[in-house]
Order: structure tokens, then sequence, then C-alpha cells
């Protein structure tokens, strides 16, 4: 590590001498990372299995196929995003042309996180690319195989001089925050994300923090069963089956009607038989709690026998396998800490309310989280929480697919983040929109310039107005004259 | 190095470098009452010195002996705006409307008071105040007015097969209560401007003036609290205690307009309640002047981007300029013919440029000045008034890259002319410093604007001109690296206080089981040809799947 600041200062070097900027360069380096994925699927499915326990499926669906897609999105469109936007000017500003020219940052640090080490660590890496810069990805120590597999494969498939990786733990994650850079992206925790802000401030570095919070799925009182069927599904596969709850968007808990609890309950337990089977532990479709230190407090948030008494289903756990069973609370105290902090695992609080319109008054009062779900038919319902709540994102019967919307952005507000990701909103996050205007030296409004009086006044009124009339008249000495207050 | 200073005017120190803005104390300010921001423990800078008052004029709200804003009443404040916030009072687009029609009303019916504040503050010339401060408002804010059903405006986009079948837009939300602090330069423009954006956004919004420019200072809080709803925005006067007081609350985005230095310590502050920020800083703005421009033109642009924007006081003007070594000498001449024709014969005399802000800024330029290795490279002007605060349009051929003046952002009507043997030179010249905000090219070079444009990293850039390019609106104004972060102006100031909240609508129908586990082969196989949008590989895969 005594030689960061040399590595960095020549990785400085070989991006200001411009060689990241070609498209070329970028479209290499995207069908790199393509490549790296395609080529090493077996490897990062081991590997997933090994640092998590998913599923290949899973990680198929939530890692590579999705960095695969949008690989394939930001190739198709880097022309486009990289081409200058035009800008619009007012007839009076002759002879004018204005345009917006994204350009890129420079060097860029990625601090990834463990539990979509390969998907979320790509998923940025191509925005960097795309937009030109020279980065330094740093993955999470706590997903060991996926990180080493990153920094033994990336340099295979990736231009070395640009693009690094660099391994370690918090130490190293220090020393890399004390460096300059010109954007920071963080993937993790409130409170991390809080230092990596502070030690950017340092340098004046931008950030985009990827941070989480309790995201809630309202369930409304549905009616029809085919519904009612979807809606569990999709509530449960984006609770248990994302990384075992391990996920910034998963559900964190359920608000619903008193009246339609029992019944949601009841559907939700058939539906666990189907996907994960009688004994889940044995079922190779859930994931497993990253570490012990997680899985002790997850425990821990269910140590307390007002928790306990709550539990309606699940609950057992084994700390060898480091396995939690699909759990499901019912009202369980609104001042504990399950229901306080992020859970980011397989526990599913339902919180019950007299009314489901109630759900908007208890998400006012709370922090803003990543997402809102809203399970509903209810169209003067969506309204209310589109206009009434405030979240990063809001899905409407669905939970976990705006990930995958390219043309959405993607990014937390308040307490849940800073800053937005994916397709496009990814090229822009990491480049500096440069406002450019171009003059010829054929026109000049001669009043641009002191001496001042009374006449160009006139002039620069009708200018900024755009009164063109006014503009010809003042000219001829016909319009009105100003009279000048001081001097 | 520049920065902060301390205490007295006479016995100025500068404690540590970075930064634009003159810094010091208030010579008013008990330094053992500063409130001080906890600052992180990596973060050498600890208390915060925003900036200083004049002399001449005492802030009229501190003569007052009012009692001190501090944390508790800061914390009430916020507490007050955010209750109106969720009240949702200013989310409604006749809210936005009405605040905006009172800005331009403000501006067309005390045009006299804001011009005059202005000439209090820093002699600006009349006309100068009105097309820089007060037209610049008036139109923003028509245009605001003019846009603002466009903006508010979800934006639907389209979705992919990934999430078929599905809807999706993008709405734009108000952000909850942001804090404006702005500087003293363009105290009118840099104040509202901001304020333009937030209200357009439909947020509560807190304005702290500054407190160097004590006249506008006071007036903005007058005409606010007049014609504007001041339940939803307020003007906090006021200088470190206060700001202090103000950046230890929780905001949902703060915009700053000064010094890189003061910059840090804002975002430190803000990153304790992972509040977004956006900088304004400055930064020394290079003009590259080729040799077979038209001259002419030329020098009056050059004029109208450093003399007559605020004496050189600006954050956008011409800070240095780049040439060759045989043109300097033809371009010296032709500035001091477009001098004269502006400023008249003695430019110290001369109504039309704005003087020094006050005196602790004024001894700063002429230290710049009387620098051993700088003072005989002077070949225009150079004359001081300490009284009128008036130092003449000045300038200096080949400067020492390490003096002083080549080291800091100048701020003021110094002008020094750096020669190179090629101009292709000055392109790593520029590049070799931090990232200015504005960067500017002087040429008829069609390959070299290209090069210019392409390779040199800044802000914003004009060619042949300078500064203009903030005045259109379809453009995002704004820094990179040590110049800011984040942009504002038009739709772009809408943006910058809007949290962009993805949606996506989704019905119960068309909905398969291959996402849920439990997970089989046939699944991963679907799912590989649905993530990469190959049809046929999906048509194939269902076929498989369905004829097991």
């Amino acid at each position: 590590m005594e030689d960061l600041e040399g590595e960095l200062g020549a990785m400085r070097e070989y991006h200001d001498g411009g060689n990241t900027r070609d498209a070329s360069w970028r479209r290499a380096q995207l069908r790199g990372l393509l490549l790296l994925l395609l080529e090493n699927q077996a490897e990062i499915f081991s590997a997933l299995q090994q640092d998590l326990g998913k599923h290949p499926a899973e990680a198929y669906r939530d890692e590579i196929g999705s960095a695969v897609k949008s690989i394939n999105y930001a190739l198709h469109h880097l022309k486009g995003w990289m081409s200058n936007k035009k800008a619009k000017l007012p007839a009076v500003a002759l002879l004018t042309t204005a345009a917006i020219i994204p350009e890129p940052l420079g060097l860029v640090l990625i601090i990834s996180s463990w539990n979509f080490p390969i998907g979320l660590s790509i998923e940025s890496l191509i925005g960097v690319i795309s937009a030109g810069n020279s980065v330094v990805l740093k993955p999470s120590e706590l997903a060991p195989t996926c990180s080493s597999f990153l920094a033994r494969k990336m340099p295979l498939y990736l231009d070395t001089k640009a693009v690094r990786v660099i391994e370690g733990g918090p130490a190293i994650g220090e020393q890399l925050l004390l460096q300059r850079w010109d954007k920071i992206f963080f993937t993790g925790s409130t409170r991390v994300g809080r230092i990596v802000m502070t030690a950017a401030a340092k340098h004046l570095t931008p950030v985009t923090l990827e941070l989480g919070g309790k995201c809630p799925a309202i369930v409304d009182t549905l009616s029809s069963s085919w519904d009612k069927k979807a809606a569990v599904e999709r509530i449960l596969g984006a609770k248990f089956s994302a990384c075992a709850g391990q996920a910034c968007i998963g559900i964190d808990y359920i608000l619903v009607e008193q009246k339609f609890c029992s019944a949601l309950v009841e559907l939700m337990r058939v539906n666990l038989k189907t996907m994960f089977g009688e004994n889940p532990k044995q079922s190779r479709s859930i994931a497993r709690i990253v570490n012990r230190h997680h899985f002790q407090r997850l425990k821990s948030l269910l140590d307390d026998p007002k928790i306990r008494g709550s539990v309606v289903h699940g609950g057992f756990m084994d700390e060898d396998d480091l396995f939690i069973e699909p759990t499901i609370l019912v009202d369980p105290p609104l001042e504990s800490a399950i229901m306080e902090d992020e859970i980011f695992g397989p526990l599913l609080p339902i919180i019950t309310l007299n009314k489901i319109e109630d759900s908007i008054r208890f998400l006012k009062s709370r922090p803003k989280p990543l997402s809102i779900y809203a399970f509903t038919k209810d169209e003067s319902l969506q309204r209310r929480i589109l206009s009434e709540t405030s979240s990063g994102s809001v899905v409407f019967n669905d939970a976990l697919i705006q990930y995958l919307a390219d043309a959405l952005p993607f990014g937390g507000v308040g307490g849940s983040g800073i800053g937005k990701y994916h397709g496009k909103f990814s090229f822009d996050e990491f480049s500096h929109q440069k406002a450019v205007a171009w003059r010829s030296f054929l026109v000049d409004f001669w009043f641009r310039f002191p001496p001042w009086n009374g006449y160009k006044l006139q002039l620069f009124q009708n200018f900024y107005e755009y009164d063109y009339i006014g503009i010809v008249l003042t000219v001829l000495g016909i319009g009105k004259q100003r009279a000048i207050h001081l001097s | 190095m520049n920065g902060v200073y301390c205490n007295s005017l006479e016995g100025f120190r500068p404690i540590s470098g970075g930064g634009r803005r003159l810094i010091f104390r208030c010579p008013f300010t008990d330094k053992s009452k500063l409130p001080l921001l906890p600052a992180p423990a990596s973060c050498p800078t600890i208390s915060l010195c925003l900036c200083s008052a004049s002399t001449s004029a005492v802030h009229p709200v501190m003569a007052d002996n009012k009692d001190v804003f501090d944390t508790r009443e800061a914390s009430l404040l916020v507490r007050e705006l955010r209750s109106i916030f969720k009240s949702g009072r200013t989310k409604s687009y006749d809210w936005r409307i009405s605040q905006l029609k009172g800005i331009e009303r403000m501006m067309e019916e005390r045009e006299k008071d804001i011009v005059e504040a202005l000439h209090l503050d820093l002699s600006r010339p009349e006309l100068e105040s009105i097309i820089a401060e007060i037209s610049g408002l008036k139109s923003a804010s028509k245009k605001a007015m003019k846009e603002l059903k466009k903006w508010m405006m979800s934006e639907k986009v389209k979705t992919s097969m990934t999430t078929y079948p599905s809807s999706a837009e993008i709405v734009p939300e108000p952000l909850g209560v942001v804090l404006i602090i702005s500087t003293w330069n363009y105290p009118f423009l840099l104040s509202l401007d901001p304020v333009i954006g937030a209200i357009a956004a439909g947020n509560t919004v807190v304005l702290k003036p500054s407190e160097v420019a004590p006249a506008t200072s006071s007036l903005l809080a007058k005409l606010l609290d007049e014609y504007l709803d001041n339940s939803a925005i307020r003007v906090i006067e006021g200088a470190v205690p206060e700001a202090t007081a103000l950046l230890e609350q929780k905001w949902d985005k703060i915009l700053y307009t000064g010094s890189a230095r003061v910059g840090r310590i804002v975002m430190a502050a803000a990153a304790r309640h992972l509040t977004p920020v956006i900088l304004e800083l400055g930064g020394k703005c290079p003009a590259i002047v080729d040799s077979n421009v038209k001259l002419e033109v030329c020098a009056r642009r050059i004029i109208a981007g450093k003399w007559a924007a605020n004496c050189g006081q600006a954050c956008i003007s011409i800070d240095y300029i780049i040439t060759t070594k045989i043109f300097a000498s033809k371009l010296i001449d032709a500035l001091k013919q477009a001098l004269e024709e502006s400023f008249g014969e003695n430019p110290m005399e001369s109504k039309d440029m704005s003087r020094i802000v006050n005196l602790f800024h004024f001894k700063r330029l002429v230290g710049l000045l009387d620098e051993d290795q700088v003072t005989d490279k002077i070949v225009l002007g150079g004359q001081r008034d300490e009284k009128l605060l008036k130092i003449a349009p000045t300038v200096l051929l080949d400067v020492p890259e390490d003096s002083q003046i080549m080291q800091e952002e100048i701020f003021g009507p110094l002008l020094p002319i750096l020669t190179v043997e090629t101009l292709e030179e000055s392109f790593e010249l520029i590049n070799s410093r931090q990232k200015p905000l504005a960067a500017y090219l002087f040429t008829n070079d069609e390959q070299m604007k290209k090069k210019f444009v392409q390779n040199v990293y800044a802000g914003g850039m004009a060619i042949n001109d300078a500064i203009i390019h903030v005045t259109v609106p379809g453009l995002p104004f704004g820094g990179v690296g040590e110049s800011g972060m984040g942009a504002y102006h038009g739709k772009f100031s809408f943006d910058a206080f809007s949290h962009k909240k993805g949606v996506l609508y989704r019905g119960f129908e068309g909905d398969s089981s291959l996402r849920y586990p439990p997970y089989t082969q046939k699944k991963q196989t679907l799912m590989k040809a649905l993530l990469n949008g190959n049809i046929i590989g999906i048509i194939l895969a269902l076929i498989k799947w369905y004829g097991k």
C-alpha cells in the first residue's frame, strides 16, 4: 500500500493522457466486462455459492444476467450518450451556438458491497467506463471469494492502466478515502456513507451514496384470488429470494389492513412451501446470511420475548450453516429494533392498520426509504402515495424489478442516499456536463461595453426580455429612454 | 495560498490556503463564543469563517444588537419550515407560481432600491446592476413561470421486455427544506437565482445572504419578507455564528456559493446529515488569445469579461490570459485603447466600474501587486486609491508562475498575461492546474476550437467571448473539481432542488413463475434469454420448457 499514491499517480497520468476518452476504448472495456461475465459464469456461480449460498438461478437473475443486460444497453446507447446536446438560444444571441458536452470526471473510486458483490460492482463500473473515467474498485472483503475473483480476473479482460481492483477491509478503505478522487461511488450503510462523504469533503469530491433504509410494502386488501397470489409471490420473491432479504431494495416490512392480515399470512405460508419446500434449510433456493456477525445481529432482533411472541411463521436458525428460515412476524412493537433498524435479513414484520390509507401517515413520519412498494389497484391510493410520500423510487404491484429498468434512475433520497445511476443516469453521474458557448467575431452588441448610459440600459432591458421590437425602436431612437438613477 | 485572515484589519495574517473569497473574521465576533462545527477528525479546519464585514459599513442587524441567532433558534426555524413543507402547501403549482410572481414583481417595483443597495455595497454602476443582476433574475423567474408546468410533469419512460408488462415514469418531487448560503459579489443574483430554483421545485427555503454586502443583505431580508410567503421562505442575516448554527441543522439540500475552503466545511457539515450539496466555487479562469483574432472586438470582450464584471470580482471573470510571446504586445496595445474607450483617460475617476468590496480585499489585491517579483511586471494601470477602494484596470506581463498572483484566484481588476511559444502549450498549462469554473478561448482556428473544447477541463466554456455562456438559459452553470459540484440555472435549477423519483407500474397479470424459487435449470435458461432481450431465445426456452 505504500506505493498507493504512486500507483494512483500513474493512473491519473494515463487518464490525463486522454487514453480513456475515445469511444473505442470505452467499447472495448465494456466488451471486456461482458466477456468476463460470460466466460467465467461457472466460477462466479461457485463464488456466490461460497460467499452467500446463492443458487445459480438467483445469481444469474440478480448478478450476471442483470449486468449483461446493462452492458448491452450501454453498448447500444453509448454513442448517443457521448454526443453533445445542443442548447436552445434566443434569437438575440445572434451567431452563437451552445452545447452541453459530457466529459469524464477523471479518477473514480468505487466501494462496493457484499450482498450483490458481482452485480453491484459491475453495474457501477459500466457507468464509470461508459463515461470514460479511470477507476479503482474496492470490492467488499465480506464476500472474499467474489472479491478475489474480481481481483484475479478483471485484469485479464480490462485495461489495467485504467481499471484496477484493490482488495481489502476497513484499513484499506480508509487509506483509499484519504486520496484525492474525482468521484466516489459508495454502496453500503448509512453510517459508512457519512464517513465517506466527510472524507470526500476534504478534496471537494462529489459522492454517489447508495444506501438503504426500511423499504415498506403496502398491501391493499386485494379481492381476486389471482391478484392475491401474484402479490404474495412477488412479495416473497422480493424478500426471501433476493440474497435472503439482504438487499437494499428488498422489502423490509409490510403494511396491511387488520382484516386482511390473516388471509395474507395464510397465503404466504402456502407459497413459502411451494418455493422452499417443507424444509427450507434443505432447499438450495435460499441464500445464507453473509457471516456470523450478521447472523448474531439478526438473531438478537428476535431475542426480545415480545418480538418472539409476534412470530407467526418460521423462526428456525442454524448458526453453523448461517441459515435463517423465512420468518414472518405480525405486529412486533414499533419501538423495537426490528422496526427501527434496517433488517437486512429474512425476517418479515407485518404491521396492521385500520385502513390502508393510514399507511401514508405511517410512512410520512419515518425516514425516506430507498423504495416504496404498493400492491393495490386503487388508483386514488396510488396517486396519494406518489404525491404524499417520498422515497427513492415507487413500484406498484411488484418489487425489486425497478432495478432492471434501465430508463429509471436508481438511487435514494434523504437517508437512503445521494445521486442516482443505471443506464443513462450512470453515464451522467460519472460525467461532468460542460457548458460551452461559441461566438463569432462578426456581430457584437456595442451596448455590451462601458461607458454606460441610459440608452444602453434600455437596450439591455429589451435584450433580456427578448423584446425585439423594443430593440429596434430603441436603436432607432424612438423607444422610451430610461433615466439613470445614480451617478 | 490565500485564505483566512484574522481579527484586526491592519494585521491580517493568512492562516490556511485554498479558495477564492476573502475570508476573515468579523472584528466584532468574539472568537471564544464561536460555536465550532464538529469537524470530522481528519478535517484540519475547525471554525467556520465565512466572510468579513467591511470597516466602512457595519452590518445593520449586528449593529442592532439583536439576540444572536443560535443553534436552538436555527433548529426551531428548520422544524417550523419542515412542518410547513409536510403540510404540502409549497408543493402546489399555484403556490410556486405565486412566489415566482412575487420575485418578478419585486424586481419590477424595487429596482431602484436594489440598484442603490448594490451601489452602496460595491459602487456598482446602475447599468451593470441591471444587466447582471436585475435583468438576469427577471428572465430567470419569467422562464421558470413559463416552463414550470412542463418541468413539473412526470416524464414517461420506455420499459424493456425484462419488466414487461409495465409502464414507468420519472416523477420530480421537492426535497424539503433547503439552505442557500450566498455571497457578496453579485449579492442579489446569486441569492435569488438559486431561490427561484428552490421555489420552482416546491421547497421551503432559508437564504443566508453575505454579511460582506450589508446593504443588499438587509434589503433582501426586507424584500423577501414583503413579497414572498414568509412562512415558507426566510432570510437569516448574519456572519459566522449564524452560518454555523444553520449548518448544524439537517437540511434536504444545501447550495453554497463562495470559496473552496468554506465549501469543504459546508460539505463536511452536510455529511453528518447525509445532505446533498451544490457548491458553486471559483478558481482561476484562463483565457487563451490566439493571434488571428479580430483584435478590437477581442479586447472589448476581454474588458466585458474582466473589468465590467464587478471589477473582476466575479467567479467566472477572466483571471489570467495566455497568449504567444510575439502577440502579447499587440494585445496589450489593444487592451490599452479599449480600456480608454470604456473607462476614459483616468479610469480611477470612471463611474462605470465597481469598486473593491472592502478594505480587506483592497489590501489583499494591493499585496498581490506589491510582491517583489510582480511589481515590475505591470504594463498598464497599477494606480490605487485606498480611500475610494479603487484600483485601476491593471495588466501584468509574464509574472512568475510561483508568484502569489498566479497561485490564488485574483478576484479583482488585475490581469496577468502569460506568454507561451505555441498556443498548444496552454492546454497543458491549464490542465496542470485545478479545474477552473470557466475557460475561454479567442481564436478563428476551427481546429484549435475543437481541440480546446475536447481537451481542456473546466466547468463551462465560451469561445470568442467571456461570461456570456452563463446567460444561456439552456446551459447548466456549475463547476467541476475544485471549482464546485452540481449545477443550476433554468431547468437545471429545478432539477437541482428536485428528487427524480423512479416509478414503475405493474398489473398483476403477465407473471411467470420463473422469477421465484424453487429454481430449476429451465428457469435459468429462460431467464438468460429474457434478460438479454433475446426474443428467439425466449420462444425456444418456452417451447422447450413447456414441451417437457
